[in-house]
């Protein structure tokens, strides 16, 4: 089981982690919500939670709950450029549809 | 396929929630569009990385309208169809231009309305401000991916309200919704923060391109007041190009340079100036239309000794802001410097000099405004939780806002100093047994009785399906805007018929008023609670009247005769008293208390009264529910 970034996707969280000033690492997390049935959620992490399993990839640290980590294992976090937009895209092999703006997926 | 931006913890945003608002800083000479990624305000640049958007807008042959750099290279070559500044004019009539502060051809519009004559007809002000705002929105959904749900614009802290309107339409037509105007100061210190730091008197310097603005803000509670503007609307980095053009033309006296090298001029005056806020000296070098050049050395030393004067016309424009707000430089708690001639290390020390303390520079000063705007966007689009920490408040309501109830009183929904936008909403019922419509009397003050309120609406609720009295659920929404605008809707629930109704809570209303209101309500707090108390016993005896007197027409048959009369006698007795009730407007606290005292017990000798019929009712109902039903009928 683990989760992991790309070398793109880790540059951007350390820059933002950076610009913050500090933080222990990112959050991926899944919610049961938007129209596909669950969504993603990135946030900064201040200290790792009981029940998180942390992932070292490209020298970021990755925090995922015991909950979250079933829908998004295998998945790979990237930092992607589409025209003047740029933001992060999940490539999770776990999902089987996503709704029309991508915002959140089905397993 | 929609990409993420990572959130502060607990602050990830549901799908379709995270809604995209910017900061527009719409300037004089340039304009920048800047949003909230990552927590962290940016400005959005254009496909060439380019931030600054010059505020300059051409009407090409063929109906084309060219904005931007395109626009402000044509300037020269065809001066009269492009149009920059257009700021200057906006929301203002013919009478109040200067005459020499616009270099184009001016004509009325009708009333308060000018335009400048361009190949495509008589352009507004506005109509210029639409198209910069357009490429602004534009540039702002191709960088966000989705449409904007709305943007916060920056006005100068001088702008009247024909301005401030006329830069609302300008967003309007250029389909953007406008959450706030926003103070261009204000954006400012937001953008350093200041809204969330200590309590006291800032100052913000903001020399421009070509404006020069000076503003005295207090910060209390988190709100920023406005104590004093003052500047000089003919000053700005411009002037510093034009006073290094003139040196270096008196360096060659021999030297002859046309009417056509002026830009060629500018341009290279801007960039030794830009150059020496960093350098110590810089090689100026220009070059004539016939490809003749020309040289010179220009030290720090010698670009600020010339430029000095300059200088000063910003120092006098900081005293009297000062005097106005009544302060001394060493009351001020902070400097925030804005607009891209204060990069200038002369100008910085002018001001730490004057006030003692060196100002504030950390952030780009030609993006301080566009920043602090997008920070306020994303609040006002309500990306953020309720209640959280740094929530600028920029405006409260003044008044409480209420509707009527039953006796002529007040049921306050939104409290006086709320802060706005908001949304409040409370569950209202019939009052009678089959009532089909509700009337919705909106008022605004401080007292109990709508008599000494201010009545601001009256709308009718109609439809609401026949219901015994207290069943119907009426939800009754009050909603105030940024702007200050009231919305009152009313929804039956079951039914879901709505009618509503929109106010301006503030309109016409002056200060002195409103304190006028607020003291009235001081003064007159122990007769208006007598009064409501006295009210809302009379509602009650009515209605229980009219409860009694539906039963007894109903269910005559039940009553002992001897019941009959005592009950009838209280009836009476609770008749009689409202009776007296209303014809008591105007006696004093005591005897409105003795009136309610005299109505409880009636009331109460009512109730007793019943008390054994209301019993035989209930049973007789629940005989009738199960009579001719077996057990099993009744238990399936």
């Amino acid at each position: 089981m683990s989760v992991s970034v790309t070398p793109k996707a880790a540059r951007q969280i350390r820059k933002a982690l950076d610009q913050r000033g500090g933080g222990y690492g990112l959050r991926v997390a899944v919610k049961t919500s938007g129209c596909s049935g669950y969504a993603y959620a990135l946030e900064f992490a201040e200290a790792p939670s009981p029940d998180d399993l942390s992932f070292e990839s490209e020298g970021v640290c990755l925090l995922v709950d015991a909950k979250s980590l079933p829908m998004v294992d295998g998945t790979q976090l990237d930092w992607v450029r589409e025209g003047l937009n740029e933001g992060f895209k999940f490539n999770n092999p776990n999902a089987t549809a996503s709704c029309g703006c991508g915002e959140s997926f089905a397993v | 396929m929609a990409l993420l931006q990572i959130a502060e913890p607990g602050r990830a945003a549901a799908p379709h929630q995270h809604r995209l608002a910017v900061g527009i800083d719409l300037g004089t000479t340039n304009s920048l569009v800047a949003t909230l990624r990552s927590g962290l305000p940016t400005v959005l640049a254009d496909e060439d990385g380019r931030m600054l958007l010059p505020s300059v807008v051409h009407y090409a042959d063929g109906g084309e309208i060219i904005v931007g750099d395109a626009a402000r290279a044509l300037a020269i070559r065809d001066p009269q169809n492009t149009i920059a500044s257009a700021k200057r004019l906006i929301g203002r009539a013919a009478a109040d231009i200067a005459p020499g502060t616009v270099p184009y051809t001016l004509s009325e519009l009708g009333p308060g309305a000018i335009g400048v004559a361009t190949r495509a007809g008589v352009k507004s002000a506005v109509e210029v401000g639409t198209e910069v705002l357009r490429a602004l929105a534009q540039r702002a959904e191709a960088a966000l991916g989705g449409p904007l749900v709305g943007a916060v614009i920056t006005v100068p802290a001088y702008f009247d309200d024909a301005q401030r309107q006329a830069t609302k339409d300008a967003a309007q037509r250029a389909g953007l919704t406008v959450l706030r105007l926003l103070n261009e100061p204000t954006a400012a210190a937001v953008a350093y923060g200041l809204d969330t730091a200590n309590e006291g008197v800032y100052a913000v310097y903001d020399l421009g391109g070509g404006t020069f603005d000076v503003s005295i803000l207090r910060l209390a509670r988190g709100v920023f007041e406005v104590l004093s503007t003052n500047g000089d609307a003919m000053l700005g980095g411009d002037d510093f190009d034009a006073c290094v053009v003139r040196w270096f033309c008196a360096q060659q006296p021999d030297f002859a340079w046309s009417e056509r090298d002026a830009a060629a001029l500018h341009a290279a005056a801007r960039s030794s100036k830009e150059s020496l806020s960093s350098e110590s000296e810089v090689m100026m070098r220009c070059e004539r239309s016939d490809g003749v050049s020309q040289m010179a050395r220009l030290t720090r030393e010698v670009f600020e000794a010339e430029t000095e004067p300059l200088i000063q016309r910003t120092i006098a424009p900081l005293k009297r802001a000062l005097r106005d707000a009544g302060l001394k430089p060493s009351d001020i708690e902070g400097i925030v410097m804005v607009g891209g001639a204060t990069r200038m290390p002369r100008v910085r020390r002018a001001v730490a000099d004057f006030f003692g303390r060196e100002p504030h520079t950390d952030i780009d000063p030609d993006q301080a405004v566009a920043l602090g705007a997008a920070i306020q966007a994303d609040q006002l689009a309500g990306n953020r939780a309720v209640g959280d920490a740094g929530l600028l408040l920029l405006d409260v309501c003044p008044l409480s806002l209420g509707l009527e109830t039953m006796g002529g009183l007040v049921e306050k929904i939104i409290p006086r100093n709320t802060t706005v936008p908001t949304a409040r909403a409370q569950e209202f019922t019939t009052f009678k047994d089959g009532q089909t419509a509700m009337a919705v009397h909106v008022v605004q003050g401080e007292r109990e009785l709508v008599s000494e309120c201010r009545s601001l609406a009256r709308f009718t609720l109609r439809g609401i399906p026949p219901m015994v009295a207290g069943a119907a659920r009426i939800r009754v929404t009050f909603q105030i805007d940024a702007d200050g605008l009231l919305s009152v809707s009313a929804t039956e629930q079951t039914s879901g018929v709505q009618t509503q109704v929109e106010v301006k809570p503030s309109y016409g209303l002056a200060h002195d008023t409103v304190a006028e209101m607020l003291r009235s309500a001081i003064d007159c707090a122990e007769s208006d609670a007598a009064a409501r108390m006295l009210r809302e016993a009379e509602v009650e005896a009515r209605s229980l009247l009219d409860a009694v007197d539906s039963a007894l027409s109903a269910d005559e048959s039940l009553l002992m005769p001897r019941e009959q009369f005592r009950i009838l006698c209280a009836l009476q007795d609770v008749a009689d008293l409202l009776e007296q009730c209303a014809t008591s407007e105007g006696v004093n606290p005591i005897e409105q208390k003795d009136l309610r005292e005299g109505l409880r017990q009636a009331t109460q000798a009512l109730n007793e009264a019943t008390t054994d019929f209301a019993a035989r009712r209930m049973d007789a109902r629940v005989r009738e529910a199960f009579s001719g039903r077996s057990i099993e009928q009744i238990g399936g």
